[in-house]
């Protein structure tokens, strides 16, 4: 087993995902096959091969430095589920 | 045994591009909340980052000034967090490889100077800003994106730092070289100038570094100073004491004035960086680098050299002038004014300085423009003010803000150039004093010097000294 | 019966001003609200707009506006397309009620060609799937066959097309999303060389390997679709600045003497006796008309399903990190049914309702290997693999014009059937997602039939920016094929 169930814990709180006991145990058990399959790759030598992280190999791409319209404070609130005024409005952050 | 301090900064400066990092929403301060979006730095669904020139040019300027490397092969990076205002949840930032590395920062102190390491320039888009209390009832916090896509650098100091001075001259000479350059307005109280610290201690001769503890929320350089002092002190009690210090996040409290424990190293975030997808990376080739390099106002240490050169004053004289830019910027409004150029150093360098640290206040706090101050100047000058008088009245400019002509006439201050009058008075006292008289006479020159003292004692040193000089030479001339 | 013509036929009779954009739309819904409720291929038909939309159009062209190659021809959009103002909920709960203020660029091109945009269409929940059964809003059925899946994840364009409740469609390929559901439902699917479709308004995936394609009845229809779609855009930073070719122009009926490559990593275990029959019938018959067709490898074939399991969840873990209920989409309640009252109540309470049991796995998996001690392991390593799987393409391509490969293991299989296990799942994507991995384009055609009648689908694969290369060989093969033709009997 890759994965213990703390694992599974730690990363569902990274992912902000809450799982009930079931899920946490059948996530587990599948992320288990599923690493155990991935294994794969050590099989290969790696040592000088740099990694893909863009296949076009494009460079600089920018723009220039002008404003363009924003949206309108209503468009840009118009999906939220919860405002006040012209904010969004969440439950209380605490770190 | 002594402990030494060792401290690192890491300084995030907004950027002032007219548009935000990576899409075209304007980036001024102060609209009204959420008005200064797009789908784009609202994180919606399938949008896309474009990089603005003018972030990278401004990230190449202060490479330059703190005479970094710039990379000539840079990339963008997520780093994966939530927070309700960092709205993808992730931050485009840099992590692997940084727009530019290894600089440094030659700072002046009080006595000589101090290196400064730069680890490195990276460039970041901010996040939006909460609100909790306020319009923010309890239970609930509000989010503001307006801010959200502003482009940053964060600037990360190597642990170079020992002391208070070390670092408070440093934000300074940083802070200078971000307004010399433009390209950040470092405006505190907005967020465009932010500090993190990170401070250990260990006993000195040691060359392995302490637990260090990183500070947050120091939202002014009064704040970092007083949050470290306060860390300084803590952690060489608890060290005192035998105990150990914890690698933490702790934050400062402006009001209670305590830092407390924010996070502990085992609850530090994992920010599972990797390459950002949606942008190219960045070649930065020296043609482009030459190209900013030649845009590039004047920096301190130019400004330095064009004084000496330009005011004829003594390199110690400019030296202290650069050493705060809105001091320098002050100096030069006012020579523009008032073009005695030495006599103004000297005031600045003595009457200036001295007012505002009795104050505790910076020259930015100051009330004093520089119209004001060269007009007082020019009242000394033309005879209107005795240069004793000049510094009383220069002390009420500072506290009020008032013009000297003001102050003069408020507190009767005036120089008395009336000769009748001046006479009258010297008159009576060379009738009061025959002994000196005669000492005069007998050709003791030291005795004018008491006449003069004399009668500006009993005009409260409000008689024109050339005046009463000449008056007294009269005078005493004839009873010989 | 309208719905059934191709969109280079209906333009002809739009230009000869037989038909009305009007009528055509009209057979659309009529078909839509025939076979709608059987396939389900559709999330949202917009009826209304359509029909409005196609008055205008029959005006314009009465007065005597050029009629372009897509003007007035109806199209359905994958539901990870943002349309200004429509749903866009990539068929899932956490999207609810999610509006997009935004046209996706896509969507744009197809405004200014006046396409008629039908309704957006199912699919894997964020286009995670290879069957469409991971949809909050109910599976889509291959027409061909209802009780199998149209593959996936753009199984509800494939499905849409191949029923006749659309001329043509948009899907997204991340891993095979165009070219699977194209090869279950009998259609044709374009993946284009990463970067020359605009990704902007393409709610991501991942992102360094999503791109949008067409899906259409026939090869031409694919070409002049492609015509609309590319083209350079300023919003997306990995959209390629080059000159767009006129696709059309490269439908020629002549393969002689190009080489077309047959990797043996293709055809090992797994494949089914039909699928290799068809490719093989494919070789005697590409041979005959000219082509040079000989074996060769692409070693690291076996490492793909990995690689992009770890680099496509990572991103997608990042991705889908924005779906928190803060600014728009579905939210848990209000803060009194939260358990807890903080943000990260909230948070968790809304993603671990909001998404699926799919999507939510490559969160999990892709946090992982993204997170402190494992990024190297898996996720650089996989980046690293990706390397070595494009330079087996990039070698290969020295030497073929093409690559002939199936575009699945097997044709469309039964509803429910994998389900359970998700590998099993992933394996069903092993001849499409080097593709992906390559950023390089690949077509796939129908090819033939089961005998249960089930379609087959054939793949081309040729090298960045050599989509005229795949159209000649494809529309070679269809003029000699009638495959294309045969509808399905629903």
């Amino acid at each position: 087993m890759k994965i213990s169930k703390d694992d599974v814990k730690q990363v569902a709180r990274l992912a902000r995902l809450r799982l009930t006991e079931e899920e946490k145990e059948k996530f587990g058990k599948q992320l288990n096959q599923i690493l155990a399959y991935v294994e794969k790759l050590n099989e290969l030598n790696i040592e000088n091969v740099e990694p893909t992280s863009h296949v076009v190999p494009l460079t600089n791409v920018l723009r220039k430095d002008e404003v363009k319209p924003s949206l309108s404070e209503e468009e840009a609130l118009a999906n939220a589920p919860e405002r006040k005024g012209k904010y969004f409005k969440v439950p209380k952050i605490i770190e | 045994m002594q402990y030494e301090t060792v401290i690192g900064l890491e300084v995030h400066a907004g950027l002032s591009t007219n548009s935000k990092i990576f899409c075209g929403c304007s980036t001024k301060f102060g609209a009204s909340p959420n008005s200064q979006t797009c789908p784009v730095c609202l994180g919606l669904p399938g949008v896309l980052p474009v990089l603005n020139e003018a972030a990278v040019e401004d990230a190449i300027k202060v490479a330059l000034a703190l005479n970094c490397q710039v990379s000539p092969y840079s990339k963008f990076d997520r780093k994966n967090y939530y927070y309700p205002d960092l709205p993808k949840n992730y931050q485009i930032s840099q992590n692997y490889l940084p727009v530019a590395f290894k600089g440094y920062l030659d700072v002046p102190l009080e006595k000589g100077t101090k290196r400064v390491g730069i680890d490195n320039i990276h460039l970041e888009e901010d996040a939006g800003k909460n609100i909790h209390g306020g319009g923010a009832d309890a239970g609930e916090s509000l989010v503001d994106l307006n801010r959200a896509g502003i482009p940053l650098i964060e600037i990360v100091t190597q642990p170079d730092m020992r002391s208070l001075e070390e670092v408070e001259k440093f934000m300074i000479s940083l802070r200078d070289i971000l307004l010399y350059l433009g390209v950040c307005d470092c405006c505190m109280e907005e967020g465009s100038l932010r500090f993190e610290a990170n401070i250990s201690l260990r006993l000195e001769g040691e060359s392995r570094l302490g637990n260090r503890v990183e500070m947050k929320n120091l939202n002014s350089f009064k704040m970092v100073s007083k949050a470290l002092q306060h860390e300084m002190r803590r952690q060489g009690e608890v060290l005192k004491e035998g105990g150990h210090i914890k690698a933490e996040t702790r934050l400062w409290d402006e009001e209670k004035e305590v830092t407390s424990t924010m996070r502990s190293k085992e609850e530090a975030h994992d920010y599972r960086y990797f390459p950002e997808p949606d942008l190219s990376p960045l070649i930065i080739k020296d043609n482009w680098i030459d190209r900013v390099r030649k845009a590039m106002p004047e920096l301190p240490r130019e400004r330095k050299l064009r004084f000496s050169r330009e005011y004829k004053i003594p390199e110690y004289d400019a030296q202290v002038l650069i050493a705060d830019k809105y001091l320098a910027d002050f100096y030069e409004d006012t020579v523009k004014l008032f073009p005695e150029a030495k006599m103004v150093s000297n005031w600045v360098m003595g009457e200036l300085l001295r007012g505002l640290k009795e104050r505790n206040i910076n020259i930015e706090e100051c009330l004093l423009p520089a119209t004001h101050f060269a007009n007082m100047l020019n009242m000394i000058k033309k005879g209107a003010i005795s240069g004793r008088i000049a510094k009383d009245v220069f002390a009420e400019m500072l506290d009020t803000g008032k013009e000297a002509e003001e102050i003069v006439k408020e507190k009767g201050w005036s120089q008395m150039s009336d000769e009748d009058e001046v006479s009258r008075i010297a008159d009576e006292i060379i009738e009061k004093n025959p002994q000196s008289v005669r000492d005069f006479q007998g050709g003791k020159e030291k005795a004018l010097g008491f006449f003069i003292g004399q009668v500006m004692k009993v005009t409260r040193g409000k008689a024109n000294p050339q005046l009463v000089n000449k008056l007294l030479k009269e005078k005493l001339g004839k009873l010989k | 019966m309208l719905n059934e013509l191709t969109a280079h036929e209906i333009h002809d009779l739009i230009v000869a001003k037989k038909i009305s954009v009007f009528e055509v739309t009209e057979a659309i819904l009529e078909r839509i609200e025939a076979v709608g409720e059987k396939v389900n291929a559709y999330l949202s038909v917009m009826g209304e707009e359509a029909l409005r939309e196609a008055k205008k159009i029959d005006a314009a062209i009465a007065g005597g506006r050029e009629v372009a190659p897509l003007t007035g021809i109806p199209i359905a959009i994958k539901d990870n397309m943002c349309l200004r103002g429509a749903a866009t909920t990539c068929s899932s709960k956490i999207l609810d009620n999610f509006r997009p203020p935004y046209d996706a660029t896509v969507v744009d091109k197809l405004r200014q060609e006046r396409a008629v945009f039908i309704g957006k269409t199912n699919m894997d929940e964020f286009a995670m799937g290879s069957s469409t059964e991971n949809s909050r809003s109910g599976i889509t059925h291959n027409p061909w066959d209802l009780s199998t899946v149209p593959g996936g994840s753009s199984g509800g364009s494939a499905a849409a097309v191949a029923a006749g409740e659309t001329i043509m469609a948009l899907g997204s390929d991340t891993g095979g999303s165009i070219r699977q559901p194209a090869s279950f439902c009998g259609v044709v699917g374009m993946k284009p060389t990463y970067g020359l479709v605009s990704r902007y308004g393409l709610v991501a995936f991942a992102s360094s390997l999503d791109q949008i394609g067409p899906l259409t009845k026939d090869v031409t229809d694919a070409a002049y679709l492609m015509n609309a779609l590319c083209g350079h855009d300023r919003k997306d930073s990995t959209s390629v600045n080059r000159e767009v070719p006129d696709y059309p122009q490269a439908l020629v009926n002549d393969v002689k003497g190009l080489k077309i490559g047959i990797p043996r990593e293709y055809f090992g275990e797994g494949i089914d006796r039909e699928v290799r029959e068809t490719v093989e019938r494919t070789i005697r018959l590409l041979s005959k008309l000219g082509a040079k067709i000989k074996e060769t490898s692409l070693p690291h074939t076996e490492y793909a399903v990995a690689t992009y399991y770890l680099i496509a969840t990572a991103e997608a873990s990042s991705n889908l990190a924005r779906y928190d209920g803060v600014q728009y989409g579905y939210r848990v309640g209000k803060q009194e049914s939260l358990s807890g009252n903080s943000t990260i109540d909230m948070y968790e309470q809304t993603r671990a309702e909001g998404f699926g049991d799919e999507v939510k796995r490559r969160i999990m998996l892709g946090t992982y290997g993204l997170s402190a001690g494992y990024y190297e392991a898996y996720y650089l390593r996989a980046q690293k693999v990706r390397t070595l799987i494009k330079q087996d393409f990039d070698r290969a391509f020295e030497e073929f014009d093409c690559l002939l490969t199936p575009t699945a293991p097997t044709a469309a299989f039964k509803i429910g059937e994998k389900m359970d296990d998700p590998l099993q799942m992933y394996l069903s994507d092993i001849f499409t997602i080097s593709v992906n991995l390559a950023g390089i384009p690949a077509l796939a055609i129908p090819g033939g039939f089961t005998g249960g009648g089930l379609p087959i689908g054939l793949q081309l694969i040729a090298k960045p920016f050599a989509e005229e290369t795949l159209f000649r060989i494809a529309y070679t093969y269809e003029q000699n094929t009638d495959y294309h033709k045969r509808k399905c009997n629903l």
